[in-house]
């Protein structure tokens, strides 16, 4: 049980989603009062959930969904869309717990917050009294191994590095040896920024994923797919290229702290099936939280209940 | 860059473009679609609204709807409109103080410290002496990466230990400018995932500091529609002074610089295009309201060319004189192309911006991932001097030493001998491509879609005159 802890938010901490998925302006609700009525503007809401980066396909969809919801105010009906789409129904969605041995490949474009991300979960995982490793194995972007090397450090982690401008997947076969022959666990790999458009570094995630299979053939490996929050569409087309080279589990929204609603994750889930598993909620490193539909929704649409 | 909104554009343009006449009802679906392919490019939804709406007053105020070639003239005033929006003729950086300097703002990740790397390069080159500045003080890491890009790029570094407060920092780093003989600083500020008060007063200090004339909005091109609403924060703490978009090198649509130009009314200057110290290019409002409408960027093609080292005199598909007729290609000029290509990035990129090849692009990118360039470099260099200068010669026992040669199969020689046909033919008809003339000139883009889109009230018979004209 102790495994699946780390993965769980408290209370507290679901409020904090809520929160964050509610920003300045407040909820796509806020303005909109008539949603307290059984038929609300329902093409304002659609421009609402535009305005959250769900695109212009999700939202329609969304809005009929709520349409045919029974009963209800109009927020409540939407609420009820809003979870049906984000909640993870099956429960194969959600991450296995049977292994002892974790691995976990962080992936997404330059600066999504892939580096901070890792750390996070590292401090998260080190707090559930497990023995995580940091593996650095972005070997491109300058000074990316002496950033992880910093935040490692101050989060007590242990640290596996791969040589700047080396193989990543060397790296990641040096540190898969160390961690199992020390018994750590999860290993946490922050991988290189990069375009999901470019084939040759997307291959390189393939083989990443290759040599993962290889040395750690019994663990539960789980790619994760940073996206910020303040992304538009095409946090949709990183989730698309992402997946068909490295096969994402699923997402980690970063920045939601920053004002953005984090719509995008409705797109992503609804047009890939990819559930969102963590979201960053502020730049602390205890500021990264496992995803809460319930809570996530009701930020989204705002208080007006 | 800018494709996917491009695409979606043309197809509803396309629709329209070819009819001769169109009706209201025609008028108002191909606004619908048009507000879509916006949106979904991340323009902000209150500026695709006000633009939908300007594209409708025109429209109506110079009476498309059944009016003659009304089509065309729709989307003469569709691209008007996204180049006005974008900030009509575009502007330069004022960095006439000695000591100058460009404070760079954003929130974090997108992209401030690269593109100070690459903005510190380019004015490098232009003749200037920067100075990087690493600006944040809390970031773990920011100023050695800084560090890192400025040696690779031969521009000085200022930095100060970690919890420097940024005023210091700034007056520290114009005393060292002064003592080092640089003249100009490019400051790369911290980055935070909110703008917060504590960065608000970092920026004031520095502004108050260093009284930085150009101060850059760096902004990551796959933002959405939160895009206006941070420039609008940015302007209150910094009142920005212009826009560079990064990471434009994905498939981020840019609808950014739309809503940012069009709604907070910050011009764009620069984008990056790229993880290389090159890759930013200027921005041309005009050139790009014409990318996004497919009808080509040659100016840019000519620039891109001259900064990877080819000779910006010399054209880029034809080199005249060696044997073959004038204007004809070879395979030589073919080789050497290929050569330019791989160091000028991303090929697709420059397929782009020959008129009428857009839809190329996408299948160029192919190319070069399944190593096919390097292929055909191989294939050419199994040839000799003389038959790269005049492929009438490859008989068949040629091309069949040729592919033994290049350890290809002969199939592969035959294809290569068509493309260039192909390329020769389609040389033929858009007239060349000369950055020299166009660098020069500036003029109109030679090739099919030459006409028409940007001059719409010509009437027809001038049109088909300067079409015949612009042709070789």
């Amino acid at each position: 049980m102790k495994l699946a802890f780390w993965r769980k938010s408290t209370n507290e901490e679901k409020a904090s989603i809520s929160a964050a998925a509610a920003p300045s302006g407040g909820g796509i609700l806020q303005a909109l009062r008539r949603s307290l009525a059984p038929e609300p503007d329902w093409s304002e809401l659609e421009r609402a959930l535009i305005q959250s980066d769900a695109g212009t396909g999700v939202a329609a969809g969304l809005i009929s969904a709520a349409r045919e919801v029974q009963g209800g105010t109009g927020r409540e009906r939407l609420r009820t869309a809003l979870l049906d789409l984000m909640r993870e129904e099956s429960p194969s969605d959600a991450p296995s717990t049977a292994s002892s041995e974790q691995v976990i490949l962080l992936v997404g474009v330059n600066g999504a917050g892939k580096t901070t991300s890792a750390a996070k979960l590292a401090a998260r995982a080190k707090a559930a009294s497990l023995q995580p490793i940091l593996v650095a194995a972005d070997t491109f972007r300058a000074a990316a191994i002496d950033q992880l090397r910093l935040l490692a450090a101050r989060e007590g982690v242990p640290i596996a590095e791969g040589k700047p401008g080396g193989d990543p997947a060397a790296a990641i076969h040096d540190a898969l040896t160390q961690a199992s022959a020390k018994g750590l666990h999860p290993v946490i790999i922050d991988t290189a920024g990069r375009m999901q458009t470019k084939t040759g570094l997307m291959d390189e995630l393939t083989k990443m994923r290759r040599v993962i299979q290889k040395l750690a053939p019994t663990a539960d490996v789980e790619v994760l797919l940073v996206i910020d929050a303040t992304a538009g569409q095409n946090g949709l087309a990183q989730a698309s290229g992402f997946n068909r080279a490295a096969g994402v589990d699923g997402v980690i929204l970063t920045k939601l702290d920053a004002g953005a609603r984090g719509g995008v994750a409705l797109a992503v889930r609804r047009e890939l099936g990819l559930p969102v598993r963590w979201v960053g909620v502020g730049e602390r490193g205890s500021d990264l939280l496992p995803f809460d539909a319930d809570a996530f929704v009701d930020g989204l649409l705002g208080d007006a209940v | 860059m800018f494709d996917a909104l491009g695409s979606r554009l043309r197809a509803s343009l396309q629709r329209l473009g070819g009819r001769g006449r169109i009706s209201e009802a025609d008028l108002e679906a191909g606004l619908a679609e048009i507000r879509t392919a916006l949106i979904d490019a991340d323009v902000a939804l209150s500026v695709t609204d006000s633009l939908i709406a300007s594209m409708r007053t025109r429209a109506h105020d110079e009476k498309v709807v059944g009016g003659i070639g009304s089509g065309d003239r729709l989307v003469a005033i569709v691209h008007a409109a996204l180049t006005e929006a974008l900030g009509g003729s575009g502007r330069e950086l004022d960095l006439r103080e000695r000591t100058a300097s460009i404070l760079l703002l954003g929130l974090q990740g997108a992209g401030k410290t690269t593109t100070a790397a690459k903005l510190a390069l380019r004015l490098l080159r232009d003749g200037r002496r920067p100075l990087l500045v690493a600006a944040d003080p809390r970031r773990p890491a920011a100023a050695e990466q800084l560090a890192l890009l400025g040696a690779a790029i031969g521009v000085p570094v200022h930095r100060e230990p970690i919890g420097t407060p940024v005023a210091e920092i700034g007056r520290r780093a114009l005393e060292s400018a002064k003592k080092l003989g640089r003249d100009l600083l490019i400051i790369d500020s911290s980055g935070r995932t909110t703008l917060d008060e504590e960065l608000m007063r970092e920026l004031a200090d520095l502004r108050a500091a260093v009284n930085p004339r150009e101060r850059i909005l760096v902004l990551d091109a796959a933002t959405g529609q939160q895009a206006l609403r941070v420039a609008e924060g940015f302007k209150e703490a910094a009142d920005p002074t212009g826009l560079i978009l990064a990471k434009l090198d994905g498939d981020a649509r840019g609808g950014a610089a739309l809503s940012i130009a069009g709604g907070a009314g910050i011009p764009v200057l620069y984008l990056g295009t790229g993880e290389r110290p090159e890759a930013l290019e200027r921005f041309h409002p005009d050139r790009i309201a014409g990318r996004i409408l497919e009808m080509g960027d040659l100016v840019t093609l000519a620039e891109i060319v001259r900064d990877a080292g080819g000779d910006p005199r010399a054209p880029v598909a034809t080199k005249s004189g060696s044997g073959a007729p004038k204007g004809e290609m070879t395979f030589s000029d073919l080789l050497e192309q290929l050569r330019q290509m791989s160091s000028m990035g991303p090929i697709g990129q420059i397929v782009k911006m020959i008129p009428g090849m857009g839809g190329v692009a996408a299948q160029a990118e192919e190319a070069v991932a399944a190593g096919e360039l390097k292929r055909a470099e191989a294939i050419i260099l199994s040839m000799t001097p003389t038959e790269r200068e005049n492929p009438s010669l490859l008989s068949i026992p040629r091309r069949r030493r040729i592919a033994a040669g290049a350890g290809r199969a002969i199939e592969e020689v035959n294809r290569l001998v068509k493309r260039l046909d192909e390329m020769r033919l389609l040389i033929r008809r858009t007239g060349g491509i000369d950055p020299a003339r166009l660098a020069g000139g500036g003029g109109g883009l030679p090739g099919k879609h030459a006409g028409g889109y940007i001059r719409p009230k010509e009437d027809r018979k001038a049109k088909k005159a300067r079409r015949k004209g612009g042709r070789r």
